[in-house]
């Protein structure tokens, strides 16, 4: 069963409806792409926007690149059907902001200048240590872009009604033409306002909501959250931790692997990394982050009251009926609040929030592409394989060309992927960016004696360790809810491998760099330091 | 924007001078001051904040009774830490912002100040 037979009432007003305002949406954002794309002309506009955002206008961008398909639909979901468990996902998004805010943004903006792997290669040798960032960086980023674009597929054809394989093929195919197009044409610069524009519809979309579900309750959160627990059928239990991951000696150990994956992922991630390269100082960089995390708490703070408002209003049964991972409570929230499903008020409401949601996927997904094909462009093609030869306009060139690239292997790999666990996907990107990026980055910039050899085998390391423990892990084999649940060659008991490989890939660098004969050099080390702390010749 | 000669990567793009220039600020007094008052403010915050979040975590996962202690209402000591994590989030965070104008900002300035023109001609054009 689908949303679509369930909304079969409205089904009619609300699909033109819908159509209507993604309509307005993809022309807003293109416009404002082709805007973006004739002021692009340097590489410095390309990748980073031309460095001269505000600090608020990227803390905009940055909670925009963020809060994606699995903040909205998925952890609201997730609290309406698992309670305070899904509660825990959003504690641990934020709080890594803070590893972020103190250890990250600033010296990353003034010591890089386009991507992950200008900070990671910047006191070491650069062809091993940028081709090892740039393949964690395209590794993450596709995971991370598997993950929203196979949510959008099946998502966006539920949302608006569409039936049949062929045409959510149809969606998913036109989700990544449109994320191809914002990246070619506009650059750094296009995505960033796309992010903007996104992250506003959003918050006022989710504020408009909270407001609502908070009145039906008189402005008591405390009804509301007994209404949730009544609604639920689960009792007081609906309230406590323990739900979804407290069956088990094992489920409580996973966990704690996917709390720490979250909290040090989110460092890691290139495609939040490279927008603290739009603003022109580290001080900017500071503000955009501080920007983000009262954004963010906020948003997440909503998702609270929407998912507990999901569990109260509309209920489980009827959330499930329509997809069994939750993903639909928000806009059937909405729905809800509106008058319900038939009325006008219904329909209104469900294509507003429909069209806020398919908004966010397209954002995030075009965050992601620009970040992998700058880094494609930047890092393995300018300097690894043309070794520096190259001209800023063939630089760029082949960025443009990577994001085609890695468009249609977005595309082609979602389609053959559909029946992949979206969270499972998102997960994994969390705890390669922590396995491999953070370790090297702390270490890159905080430790003297940190070398090539460290360096090399801290990325390889994490990134192989995790995911080599996700193939050997439930998420693919031995479990009904796997990839392939009718073979069984897992060993590895947790879904997620954070618990292994983030200490592994911590150790790694750390060991190698000891074991190694090569000395570090201490005159790019002063370089690094006094350019991220002060921000002289930053670029 | 960028300077027209294409560096190959960020850590050769100063000029070979400016390299020793930055080992000559690192000596001075000014910037070790600096470094070791972030350091000495970012170091412990994280490890403090790390172990309050894990403190969380575990609590969740091996204290169920405790946390479901129910305070008023349908409110709960799992709600409250929750929220307390947010809270103690933003206000880390606000800490930070403030700390930085403060102790951070005005040496760094300083130092661009007396060695900035050195080695970034696109310093100034910020």
């Amino acid at each position: 069963m689908t949303t679509t037979t369930l909304l079969a009432g409205s089904a009619g007003d609300h699909r033109v409806l819908t159509m209507s305002l993604f309509a307005v949406f993809v022309l807003l954002t293109l416009g404002i792409t082709i805007w973006a794309g004739r002021q692009t002309r340097t590489a410095t506009d390309f990748y980073a926007g031309g460095r001269s955002f505000t600090g608020f206008q990227n803390g905009l961008a940055v909670s925009g690149d963020y809060m994606s398909a699995a903040s909205f639909l998925g952890i609201a979901g997730a609290i309406a059907l698992a309670g305070y468990d899904g509660f825990l996902y959003s504690i641990g998004f934020l709080v890594a902001w803070l590893v972020a805010l103190l250890l990250i943004a600033e010296p990353l903006r003034n010591s890089g200048r386009y991507t992950m792997a200008d900070v990671l290669a910047f006191r070491m040798r650069q062809r091993p240590v940028r081709t090892a960032a740039g393949i964690s960086t395209i590794v993450v980023s596709i995971f991370y872009l598997l993950a929203q674009m196979v949510g959008a597929g099946s998502l966006v054809a539920l949302l608006l009604g569409i039936e049949g394989e062929a045409a959510k093929r149809w969606t998913v195919v036109a989700v990544g033409a449109l994320m191809v197009l914002y990246v070619a044409i506009g650059g750094m610069k296009g995505t960033t306002w796309v992010q903007i524009v996104k992250a506003v519809l959003l918050i006022v979309g989710a504020a408009l909501m909270t407001v609502l579900v908070l009145a039906k309750y008189h402005f008591n959160p405390s009804s509301l959250l007994g209404a949730a627990a009544h609604a639920s059928g689960k009792g007081s239990a609906f309230l406590e931790p323990g739900l979804k991951y407290g069956a088990t000696g094992t489920t409580k150990l996973d966990f704690i692997s996917l709390g720490l994956a979250l909290v040090l992922g989110t460092a890691g991630l290139p495609h939040i990394l490279v927008r603290f390269y739009t603003v022109p100082t580290g001080r900017t960089a500071r503000k955009s982050v501080l920007w983000a995390i009262g954004i963010i708490g906020v948003f997440y703070l909503m998702t609270l009251v929407l998912g507990y408002g999901a569990a109260a209003l509309v209920g489980p049964k009827v959330i499930k009926a329509s997809n069994a991972a939750g993903n639909t409570a928000a806009p059937l929230l909405a729905q809800h609040l509106g008058g319900g499903e038939g009325t006008t008020g219904g329909a209104i409401m469900l294509a507003v929030i429909s069209a806020v949601a398919f908004a966010t996927i397209l954002a995030v997904v075009a965050g992601l592409t620009l970040a992998s094909s700058a880094s494609f462009a930047h890092d393995l093609y300018a300097n690894v394989i043309r070794k520096g030869k190259v001209t800023e306009q063939e630089e760029v060139r082949s960025a443009k060309l990577a994001a085609v690239a890695i468009g249609a292997v977005a595309i082609v790999l979602s389609i053959y992927a559909e029946k992949l666990n979206t969270a499972a996907l998102v997960a994994l990107a969390f705890a390669v960016a922590a396995s491999a990026n953070l370790p090297n980055l702390l270490y890159s910039l905080y430790w003297k004696r940190f070398n090539t050899t460290g360096a090399v085998w801290s990325v390889y390391g994490g990134l192989i360790s995790s995911v080599t423990l996700v193939i050997f892990s439930p998420v693919v084999s031995g479990a009904k809810t796997s990839l392939f649940p009718h073979s069984d060659f897992h060993w590895f008991p947790l879904e997620n491998p954070g618990l292994v490989s983030i200490p592994l890939g911590f150790l790694l660098g750390w060991a190698a760099t000891l074991l190694s004969s090569e000395r570090a050099d201490p005159a790019k080390y002063a370089e690094l330091e006094v350019r991220s702390l002060t921000g002289i010749g930053a670029h | 924007m960028d300077h027209p000669p294409r560096p190959d990567s960020p850590a050769e793009s100063a000029v070979p001078a400016a390299q020793s220039s930055a080992e000559l600020i690192e000596q001075t007094p000014e910037f070790r001051e600096l470094r070791s008052t972030f350091r000495g403010f970012a170091f412990p915050v994280t490890v403090g904040f790390l172990l309050w979040y894990l403190l969380y975590v575990l609590l969740s996962s091996y204290a169920h009774g405790f946390m479901a202690t129910k305070l008023f209402g349908n409110v709960n000591v799992a709600l409250l830490l929750g929220l307390l994590q947010f809270a103690s989030t933003f206000a880390i965070a606000a800490w930070y912002a403030r700390f930085a104008d403060r102790r951070l900002d005005p040496p760094a300035t300083a130092l661009r100040a007396e060695y900035g023109q050195v080695n970034s001609p696109r310093e100034a054009a910020e």
